[in-house]
């Protein structure tokens, strides 16, 4: 983990996303491994002594205490000695409550607050003990659409204005792929992959981050001198690994194939069904599988049901 | 300054939160010399007598027609309160009136209230000079001084066991269950015996259950109204008083075992209903 | 009983049920007044019957009752013992709330049947099991007795009855509302730099504060009010250990039943407050109590 970067942890649901993120903040113990700082061991470290600003699911804002006292909180937790005057803390909560755009709202109570302003909130109080890193656990998971689609944005200006080291849990790939300065991709308890969004959409690791990362279908093909084949014919812009030849698995998104003149096709089918949606077109290929082939294309020519068609690879990919 | 974790053995799952080790022993204690170490002593005394020296005990007559009372009746006012009291919940939770709060407040009266402040109350209402028993001894009913005085005392305090076990079950009904049911053609009382009543039945019992429990136990409110005539209207529990102020430790002891044991086997037969219930329904 | 309703309730536009489902208008007022009346006999009449009693000599009689010095003992021993019942069962509730709602380990349910336990004994019972403790033929009888320590008959053993009939109200109210509640707002006060103690402080305990004040209330009635268990440990010495219940009780079988009703009602009043502040906390602060905690 880069200082000043924000990463997103990306996985299943019962990846361990959360766990680790406990663990990094001192919140669940590892059977094995460390949890590095910065170079310095913080496996043994209690969690008061972490400097994390941690972020919960459904924020865990004190329910009895006002906005700002909630801000306050982990300033007025210090020792006195540690402690900033009463003025310094009145005017960091002030400072934060405009940060989150709810200046004014120091004297209300969460339950006056609606999901996202009770999200900020909860920022603000972990920001306001000026945490080493940030830790926020499925940030905008228990809000609604467009509230989330808005406070990603915000949550990435943030982090733009602020440098704060962050990392985020989420098991929605656009989140990540929208949000982060670096993925890491999780499954059942392994780290699969971890680079910039363009790495991991480009070069997945496995089929697992694949898979994960969007819609793919699995094609039988023959790689072969570097080549990839299916039906005999080259796949574009595919290059088998080193030393991989014989029967492989090519995987396939769905604008990665295009419907063309049965001639010129690596694949035939029949057109089953397709549906326009937002300049797209979505097109089920019946290949006498149980499972339709799905291709995506421009709007534009239309594809009746029971058309013959050919379809035709431009891109896949291809792991040992 | 910080080594890595040592893998031990624990008895808990780890957690950042401190204060389990002193609380836990605290706990632990308070319960063993509040409450296990005398009802070891219990158990210790009991089984001096072996069982059959506690048979002995439960077949001497004026025993064993103390006990007859106590369960008998208790049984009886358990099911007058689980019949009253799902009419009480089932008005406080469906219909809306003026004064329902109060109502509601009301029910927790007998919690509230001393036994001995009940037992008294209840004594001079049903008494045959009193407001109540006047009434009754017209149609011919001697309340006070009778089985039926102990029959009032143990209804008094089982209500709102079994008012409070039913009520936020009752509340919980979903109204689309009802209407679903109206709209596939039942009749109203269809929908009430089919579907609305099933799910409610093991709270029902868990409140009899709760309310007869209770009532066997029970001494301050009924003591005054039941006039303690032996053979008649001696309850268990007083003859347990009676039996410790002649010193008869073992008796008491005896009599004290048989009744732990009823309520023993009560715990368990609410907890069956509950793992019933939880399997069926999904709840308890 | 719903045909009736079918029937008695008429034409639909007479009486217009409130909801498409449900019980007509006369089974409805039917009902509500079965169990009106019903309460009014059973619940209602006796509280009245108390205070009537109590003041059916007026009210020099009745304020006489609490110029005799036994009555003034009684009420001071019952106070003692609550002063002493009552915090002992709020510390232990707590302590017990925390490390069964807050932690994971074995043998949880069978901690939280055994704190359970002595609101299934008979309040005679209870009595009974600390005579055979701490009786001249007890198990630790003999001890206490030679070193000159009065357990039984004495203020330690009408403490100890009543803590015994109270022990589970604080602990049985706190667990489930601190389950309910979860870790997360602790574990959020850890990570901003918080103490154990101070998350304690500054989170757990005010939010199970209204739990805590209602359990603490009902602890208290049950405490002063305690009849059955006091009386086989209290050996009913006048002006020494006999607490406001037994009191009334010694009034009543000597017929003074005007005094004894006037001493009821104090308790009788305590009843009333004790309702009436359950009642608010209720209505007020349900959110903040555990559902369905009751009794």
């Amino acid at each position: 983990m880069r200082a000043g970067e924000l990463l997103g942890l990306l996985g299943p649901s019962g990846s361990g996303k959360t766990t680790l993120l406990r663990i990094i903040a001192g919140l669940d113990f590892p059977d094995r491994g460390r949890v590095l700082f910065g170079g310095d061991d913080a496996t043994g470290l209690p969690v008061q002594q972490r400097a994390v600003g941690f972020v919960f699911q459904h924020y865990a804002l004190f329910k009895h205490m006002s906005v700002a006292d909630n801000i306050a909180y982990g300033l007025n937790a210090r020792k006195r000695s540690d402690r900033p005057s009463r003025t310094e803390i009145r005017r960091r909560v002030g400072d934060l409550l405009d940060l989150i755009k709810l200046s004014g709202f120091g004297d209300r109570y969460p339950s006056q607050l609606s999901g996202g302003q009770r999200q900020r909130v909860a920022l603000a109080r972990a920001l306001a003990v000026e945490p080493r890193v940030l830790l926020l656990d499925e940030p905008f998971g228990a809000l609604d659409a467009q509230v989330r689609k808005d406070l990603r944005r915000w949550l990435r200006e943030i982090h733009d204005r602020t440098g704060q080291t962050t990392i985020f849990v989420t098991h929605d790939q656009d989140e990540a792929l929208e949000l982060s300065d670096r993925v890491a991709v999780l499954d059942r308890g392994r780290l699969e992959q971890v680079g910039t969004p363009d790495e991991v959409q480009d070069n997945p690791a496995s089929a697992t981050v694949l898979k994960f990362l969007g819609d793919a279908v699995e094609i039988e093909a023959i790689a072969e001198g570097g080549q990839v084949r299916v039906d005999g014919r080259p796949v574009p812009s595919v290059v088998a690994p080193e030393g991989l030849i014989g029967p492989v698995k090519l995987y396939v998104r769905p604008w990665q194939i295009q419907l063309t003149e049965p001639a010129a096709a690596h694949l035939h089918g029949t057109v089953r069904a397709s549906h326009r949606s937002q300049g797209r077109q979505r097109i089920e290929v019946d290949r006498g599988e149980s499972r339709p082939l799905l291709v995506e294309d421009f709007d534009g020519e239309r594809y009746a049901a029971g058309r013959e068609v050919g379809l035709r690879i431009v891109g896949g990919y291809v792991f040992a | 300054m910080s080594e890595p974790r040592k893998p031990r053995r624990q008895f808990r799952r780890p957690s950042v939160l401190p204060g389990f080790g002193i609380t836990f022993g605290y706990t632990l204690t308070c319960l063993s010399l509040v409450v296990l170490l005398p009802l070891a002593a219990l158990v210790w005394r009991a089984s001096g007598l072996g069982l059959s020296g506690i048979l002995d005990v439960a077949r001497d007559p004026r025993v064993a027609s103390a006990l007859r009372i106590s369960f008998g009746v208790s049984l009886l006012a358990a099911l007058t309160a689980s019949i009253f009291g799902f009419v009480v919940a089932w008005v406080l939770t469906r219909y809306r009136f003026p004064g329902r709060r109060i109502v509601d407040a009301t029910v927790d009266l007998p919690f509230a209230l001393p036994t001995a402040v009940a037992g008294i109350a209840l004594a001079s209402l049903y008494a045959p000079t009193g407001l109540v028993g006047a009434q009754l001894e017209r149609i011919g009913i001697q309340a006070a001084y009778t089985p039926v005085g102990i029959f009032i005392a143990m209804v008094f305090i089982g209500l709102p066991f079994a008012v409070r076990t039913v009520q936020p079950l009752i509340a919980e009904i979903d109204k689309e269950v009802e209407e679903a049911s109206a709209t596939l053609g039942a009749s109203r009382r269809a929908t009430l015996v089919k579907v609305v009543l099933p799910p409610l039945i093991p709270a029902v019992l868990t409140g009899f259950a709760l309310a007869f429990a209770r009532g066997v136990g029970e001494y301050g409110s009924i003591i005054f109204i039941a006039g303690n005539l032996p053979y008649v209207s001696e309850i268990a529990p007083l003859l347990i008083v009676i039996k410790l102020s002649e010193y008869d430790y073992a008796g008491a002891a005896a009599i004290a075992t048989i009744m732990l044991g009823i309520s023993f086997l009560t715990l368990l037969a609410i907890n069956l209903i509950q793992a019933w219930s939880r399997r069926r329904f999904g709840y308890v | 009983m719903s045909e009736g309703a079918a029937i008695l309730s008429g034409p639909a536009h007479v009486s217009r049920p409130t909801s498409a489902v449900g019980e007509g208008r006369a089974v409805r007022w039917t009902l509500i007044a079965v169990a009106i009346v019903f309460l009014a006999l059973f619940l209602v009449l006796p509280m009245l019957t108390i205070f009537v009693q109590a003041f059916s000599k007026g009210w020099e009689t009745y304020l006489a009752t609490f110029r005799e010095p036994d009555a003034i003992a009684a009420v001071k021993l019952t106070l003692t013992v609550a002063a002493i019942a009552v915090p002992f069962n709020l510390v232990f509730g707590v302590a017990a709330a925390w490390a069964i709602a807050k932690f994971e380990f074995p043998g949880k349910s069978l901690l939280v049947t055994l704190i359970d336990l002595p609101f299934s004994v008979s309040p005679v019972v209870s009595g009974l099991i600390y005579v055979l403790v701490f009786g001249t033929q007890g198990v630790f009888g003999g001890f206490f007795a030679a070193h000159g320590i009065q357990i039984l008959f004495a203020l330690p053993g009408i403490v100890l009855a009543t803590i015994f009939v109270t022990f589970p109200f604080v602990a049985r109210e706190l667990i489930p509302l601190m389950q309910e509640q979860g870790t997360a707002e602790e574990e959020a006060a850890l990570t901003l730099g918080a103490s154990g103690l101070w998350a304690f402080l500054t989170v757990t305990l005010p939010n199970i504060r209204w739990g805590l004040l209602y359990s603490v209330l009902l602890c208290n009635a049950r405490a002063m009010g305690e009849f059955g268990a006091v009386s086989v440990v209290s050996g009913h010495i006048r002006g020494l250990t006999n607490t406001i219940p037994l009191h009334v009780e010694i009034l009543y079988n000597e017929y003074n039943f005007v005094a004894a009703f006037a001493v009821a009602s104090l308790l009788a009043g305590l009843a009333l407050v004790t309702l009436l502040l359950k009642s608010v906390l209720e209505w007020r602060y349900a959110g903040d109590l555990a559902a369905g905690g009751r009794h």
